[in-house]
C-alpha cells in the first residue's frame, strides 16, 4: 500500500503569540513550528496500515526550513521517505492553493493508494484541505474519520466517521481515496531514539512550483481564493448576573439560561 | 557539534586560560536530533510516566519494570551502548538531555540510572566481548535488569575496603563469594548486579552476579526518606557460586572499573538535578501566580520574586555547565575509536575534575530549589498533597550518593593538584606568575566592552584562586592533602569560577539579551563575594600579622567590584518567569 500523509508545520502549541505589524498573520520569525497535531494522527494511522499492509509510507509538506524539520519528525516516526514542497512562490496560500499544490506533487510521485491529511490544522482549523485536495486528484474522500481497515491489498477501504450527537457511519471507498483523520483515533508513537537517528538518512524529495509544473499564478498567494484582512484577538467579556426571586424561581430560570442562551444543555 | 569547536581543550583548562565564546557547547546549541531526544522524553515521562507517579511511589516496581522496557522500546536505555551490542552508541550531550527530562520523577530516575548507567557501563567499558554479547542486549530492551552493588555497611566512601570475599572453587569452575552489599539500588527487581569482592581477602575484583545464582538474595526494602519509588536493599552473598568467567576487568583491578564509571555517572546527576529544579521552579512559578495572600498573588511579593529568580538564576547557570562540559567530552571522544575502551574512557576521564564539579554544584543547586519551593508554598508545601513535598525529600540524597560532596569536593582540588604535578596543567607555573603579579600590587586594565567589567572579575578571580592557592601549597607543601578545610574553600572558588565562565561565555555565544544578561550579571556579582568569602578563609589559614594583612589587601585589589543593583535584576527575571508561566530562559 502505498500512503502519503500530510503534515502542516504549525507553531508550537506552547508559544507566545504576537500578532505581527500588518495584522494579517502572526510573527512567526523566532517561532518553533511542530507538526499539526491531527497530522500526527493521520501519520501514525498511515504507519500502522502499512505494517498490517506493507508498502510505504511518504510525508509530505509546504513551507519553509519549518516544514522541513517537520517532515523529518515524520521521518524519525517512521515514515519511509519525504516530499518537501517548498519556493517562495507558495507562500501566502490559502486551503484551496495548499491543495491544489499538494494534488500536484502526489501526481508527481506517481499517485498512491491513500492520502491522509488531519482533519484540521491546529492554526487556521477550517478543515478544507483534504477535501479539496480530493477534488483536484478526482479521488474519493471521507472526513473527520475515526477508524481504518484496508481489504484487498490496500484497494478497498472502509472508514468510520464521526457524525453529530456520538453517532458513527462507516462508509466504504475504493482506492484512491483521502482521508482526513480525527484527532484520538489512535495514539501516535514517540519518535524512537533509533528512529530519530534515522531520519537523515531517508530519502528526502524538494520540489518547486516549476518542478510541479505549477504556474505562478495558481500558487501561493496568486491562487488563493481569499485573503486576510485583519487578525484580531478577541475581546474578554465577562458578565455576573445575579438571578433574583425564589430558590425555584432561580433554578428554573438559570436551567432556561443555560439551555437557550449559553446552549449547554 | 558546533564545527568552531576543533581545539580539544584540556579538563580544567578553564582555571588557565581564557574562554572564548566560540570553544564552549551552549543548551543553545543542541542539534535537531538533540532537540527530538529532548522533545521526545519530554513527551514520554508527560503521558506515560507522570501519570504513575503514585504507584511508582507506592513500590508497585511492576510499573517501574514496565516503564524501563518502554524506556528500551524508545532506544533510551543504549545511549551508551554501542551498536553492534543492541545500543545507540549517542553523543554524552543526549545523555544529558535524557537524564535531565527524566528527572522529573526522581524515583523512576534514579532505577533508570541505576539500571542503564552505573548496571550497565562497566559491561560497556570492561567487559569481555562474551559479557557484551550476552547482556547488553537484553539490558538495552529491559529484559533484564541491572544493579550496581559497591558499598557496604562499612564502606561507603571508603569502597575499597569493601569486604566481601570471593575464592575460587575446589574444582576451578567457580567463584564463591560472600559478603553484603548495602544500598543497592533496583535490587528488588534486579536480574544480575555488577558488584565488587576482594579476590581471596586482596584483590578488590569486579564481578557479575545473576540474581538465580546459587547463594544470591535481597534484604528488606530501606524505609528511606526521599525516593520512595525507587528499591534499596541490601545484595546478600552467602556462598554465592558464580562462573569463574563472570570476572569484569581485570582481577585485582576493580577500582578501574569503579572509578571510571562515576565520571560520566556524576555528570548525569548534575543533568538530572537540573531537570528536578527546573520541575520545581516551574510549579513554585504557577503557585505563585495562584496563591492569594493580603489580597494580591504572592508572586507580586519582592519576598517571592527574590526566590523565583535566585532558583532560575542557578538553574540556568548550572544548565549551562551540565551541557559545557557535555561537549567537552564529545569533542574529545570524537578522535577515540569507539571499540577501543581505553581511549573512550581516557576521553571521558580527562574532564573528571568537571564531572566532580557537576556532582557537587547541580546537587546543591537543586537543595537549595526544592527548599525555596517548598517555602514559595508555604504550609501547603510541608504536605505530600502537593509534589514540591516530594522533590524536597527526592533531592537531598543526590548530596550522598555517586561519591558524597565532600568527597568530590576533595577530588576537585585533589585531581587539579595532581595534574599539575604531572605536567598536564600548568597550574603552578601561572600561580608563580600571578603571586608575583599580585604582590607587586600591579592594577588590572579598566575593564570596557560589553562584560567588560564581568569578563575582568573572571580573569581576576582565576587569579584569586592561583594566589590562594599558591599561598596554601607554599605553607604546606605536599601535606596540604590533609587540610581538607583548605581544599574545600579552594574547590568552592574552582566550581564558581567554571559557573561565571559558563554562563559569561554562553551569554556571548548566543548573543543572549535580557533577561539572561540579568542573570548572568546577577550570578557573578554574587559569586563575587563566595570567592572573595573562601579566599580569605584560605588565607587565613595560610598566614598572620604583617604577611596576612599584605596578601588580604592583594586579595582586595583582585576582586575589586562594583556590586550591581541586584534587587532590580532579581525583580525583572521574576516578573519575566511569572509571565512566561515556566522556566522559559
Ligand atoms: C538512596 C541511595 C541509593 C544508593 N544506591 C547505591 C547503589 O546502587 N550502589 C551502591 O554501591 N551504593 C549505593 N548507595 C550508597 C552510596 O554510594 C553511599 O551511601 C555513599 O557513597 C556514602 O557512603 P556512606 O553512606 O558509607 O557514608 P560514609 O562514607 O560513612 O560518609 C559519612 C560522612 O563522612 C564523610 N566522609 C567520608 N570519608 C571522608 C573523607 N575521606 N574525607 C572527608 N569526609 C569523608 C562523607 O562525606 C559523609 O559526610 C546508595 C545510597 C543511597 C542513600
Amino acid at each position: 500500500m502505498k500512503i502519503i500523509s500530510c503534515m502542516k508545520p504549525v507553531p508550537d502549541p506552547a508559544s507566545r503569540l504576537i500578532i505581527n505589524e500588518t495584522k494579517t498573520w502572526i510573527k512567526d520569525q523566532d517561532l518553533t513550528f511542530v507538526a499539526s497535531e491531527a497530522d500526527n494522527y493521520a501519520l501514525e494511522e498511515g504507519l500502522r496500515l502499512k505494517e498490517k499492509h506493507g508498502g510505504e509510507v511518504i510525508v509530505l509538506s509546504m513551507g519553509g526550513e519549518e516544514a522541513a524539520r517537520v517532515l523529518r519528525s515524520g521521518l524519525a516516526m517512521g515514515a519511509d521517505r519525504a516530499i518537501h514542497l517548498l519556493d517562495p512562490k507558495f507562500k501566502g496560500a490559502d486551503e484551496f492553493a495548499a491543495a491544489a499544490t499538494l494534488a500536484k506533487a502526489i501526481e508527481k510521485d506517481g499517485g498512491a493508494d491513500l492520502v491522509l491529511a488531519g482533519v484540521q490544522s491546529d492554526d487556521l482549523g477550517t478543515g478544507m484541505t483534504g477535501t479539496m485536495m480530493a477534488e483536484f486528484l478526482g479521488w474519493v474522500h471521507a472526513t473527520v474519520v475515526v477508524g481504518v481497515e484496508a481489504a484487498a491489498g490496500g484497494k478497498s477501504l472502509k472508514a468510520r466517521r464521526e457524525l453529530e450527537g456520538g453517532i458513527n457511519e462507516t462508509v466504504e471507498l475504493p482506492a484512491p481515496a483521502v482521508l482526513t483523520i480525527q484527532f484520538g483515533i489512535n495514539q501516535p508513537r514517540y519518535a524512537s531514539l533509533k528512529g530519530i537517528m534515522a531520519a537523515k538518512k531517508k530519502n528526502f524529495k524538494v520540489w518547486t512550483a516549476a518542478d510541479l509544473g505549477l504556474a505562478d499564478d495558481a500558487v501561493g498567494k496568486a491562487g488563493a481564493m481569499y485573503e486576510v484582512k485583519e487578525i484580531l484577538i478577541p475581546e474578554k467579556k465577562s458578565k455576573v448576573e445575579i438571578l433574583g426571586g425564589t430558590a425555584e424561581e432561580a433554578t428554573a430560570a438559570l436551567v432556561e439560561k443555560l439551555r437557550k442562551e449559553a446552549k449547554v444543555i | 557539534m558546533t564545527k568552531e569547536m576543533t581545539k580539544i581543550k584540556k579538563g580544567g583548562g578553564f582555571l588557565v586560560e581564557e574562554s572564548a565564546p566560540e570553544d564552549i557547547f551552549t543548551p543553545e546549541d543542541l542539534t535537531e536530533e538533540q532537540t527530538m531526544i529532548r522533545d521526545m522524553t519530554e513527551q514520554f515521562v508527560e503521558d506515560e510516566v507522570l501519570p504513575q507517579v503514585e504507584k511508582i511511589e507506592h513500590k508497585q516496581w511492576d510499573v517501574t519494570v514496565h516503564l524501563l522496557r518502554r524506556c528500551g522500546e524508545l532506544g533510551l536505555l543504549g545511549i551508551e551502548v554501542p551498536e553492534k551490542y543492541g545500543g545507540e552508541n549517542l553523543d554524552k550531550v543526549s545523555a544529558m538531555i535524557v537524564a535531565e527530562k527524566l528527572a522529573r520523577v526522581a524515583s523512576f530516575a534514579v532505577s533508570y540510572g541505576g539500571h542503564s548507567g552505573i548496571g550497565t557501563l562497566p559491561i560497556v567499558y570492561f567487559g569481555k566481548e562474551e559479557h557484551k554479547r550476552k547482556y547488553l542486549p537484553q539490558l538495552c530492551k529491559a529484559e533484564k535488569i541491572s544493579a550496581y552493588a559497591l558499598s557496604e555497611a562499612g564502606s561507603g566512601s571508603d569502597a575499597l575496603a569493601a569486604k566481601a570475599n570471593a575464592v575460587r572453587s575446589t574444582d576451578g569452575a567457580h567463584w564463591v563469594i560472600n559478603g553484603e552489599k548495602m544500598w543497592i539500588t533496583n535490587a528488588a527487581f534486579a536480574d544480575m548486579f555488577v558488584t565488587f569482592a576482594q579476590v581471596d581477602g586482596k584483590q578488590f575484583s569486579c564481578f557479575i552476579v545473576e540474581k538465580d545464582y546459587p547463594g544470591v538474595s535481597t534484604g528488606a526494602e530501606e524505609n528511606k526518606m526521599g525516593l520512595k519509588g525507587s528499591s534499596t536493599r541490601t545484595l546478600v552473598l552467602e556462598n554465592a557460586t558464580i562462573p569463574i568467567d563472570n570476572v569484569v576487568g581485570q582481577i585485582g583491578k576493580g577500582h578501574h572499573v569503579a572509578f571510571n564509571i562515576l565520571n560520566i555517572g556524576r555528570a548525569k546527576l548534575g543533568a538530572g538535578a537540573v531537570g528536578g529544579a527546573k520541575t520545581a521552579l516551574n510549579d513554585a512559578i504557577q503557585y505563585s501566580k495562584q496563591r492569594i495572600a493580603f489580597g494580591k498573588p504572592i508572586a507580586s511579593f519582592g519576598a517571592i520574586k527574590q526566590k523565583l529568580a535566585e532558583i532560575a538564576i542557578r538553574i540556568w547557570v548550572a544548565e549551562g555547565m551540565v551541557y559545557r562540559t557535555a561537549g567537552l567530552m564529545d569533542q574529545s571522544l570524537e578522535s577515540a575509536d569507539v571499540d577501543n575502551t581505553a581511549q573512550v574512557l581516557k576521553a571521558i576521564e580527562e574532564y573528571a575534575v568537571e564531572c566532580s564539579i557537576l556532582k557537587v554544584f547541580c546537587s546543591e543547586v537543586l537543595d537549595f530549589v526544592v527548599d525555596e519551593a517548598v517555602q514559595v508554598y508555604g504550609g501547603y508545601g510541608y504536605s505530600a498533597e502537593y509534589s514540591v513535598e516530594r522533590y524536597y525529600r527526592d533531592s537531598r540524597v543526590n548530596r550522598i550518593f555517586e561519591g558524597t560532596n565532600e568527597i568530590n569536593r576533595l577530588l576537585i582540588t585533589g585531581m587539579l593538584l595532581k595534574r599539575a604535578t604531572a605536567g598536564h596543567l600548568p597550574l603552578y607555573e601561572t600561580a608563580r606568575r600571578v603571586v608575583d603579579e599580585v604582590m607587586s600590587s600591579s592594577l588590572a586594565a579598566e575593564p570596557s566592552g560589553p562584560f567588560g567589567a564581568e569578563l575582568a572579575a573572571i580573569v581576576q578571580a582565576k587569579k584569586a584562586l592561583l594566589f590562594t592557592a599558591g599561598s596554601a601549597v607554599q605553607k604546606f607543601a605536599d601535606a596540604i592533602r590533609d587540610e581538607q578545610e583548605v581544599l574545600m574553600h579552594l574547590s568552592n572558588i574552582v566550581m564558581e569560577i567554571y559557573a561565571m565562565d559558563t554562563a559569561i561565555q554562553r551569554l556571548r555565544k548566543n548573543k543572549l539579551a535580557d533577561p539572561h544578561t540579568d542573570v548572568a550579571r546577577t550570578y557573578i556579582n554574587d559569586a563575587m563575594s563566595r570567592i572573595d568569602f573562601a579566599a580569605r578563609q584560605v588565607l587565613a589559614s595560610v598566614a598572620e600579622g604583617d604577611m596576612l594583612r599584605t596578601q588580604l589587601a592583594a586579595l582586595r585589589r583582585l576582586l575589586r567590584w562594583l556590586p550591581v543593583n541586584t534587587v532590580r535584576t532579581r525583580q525583572r527575571i521574576a516578573d519575566f518567569l511569572v509571565e512566561s508561566n515556566r522556566y522559559a530562559l
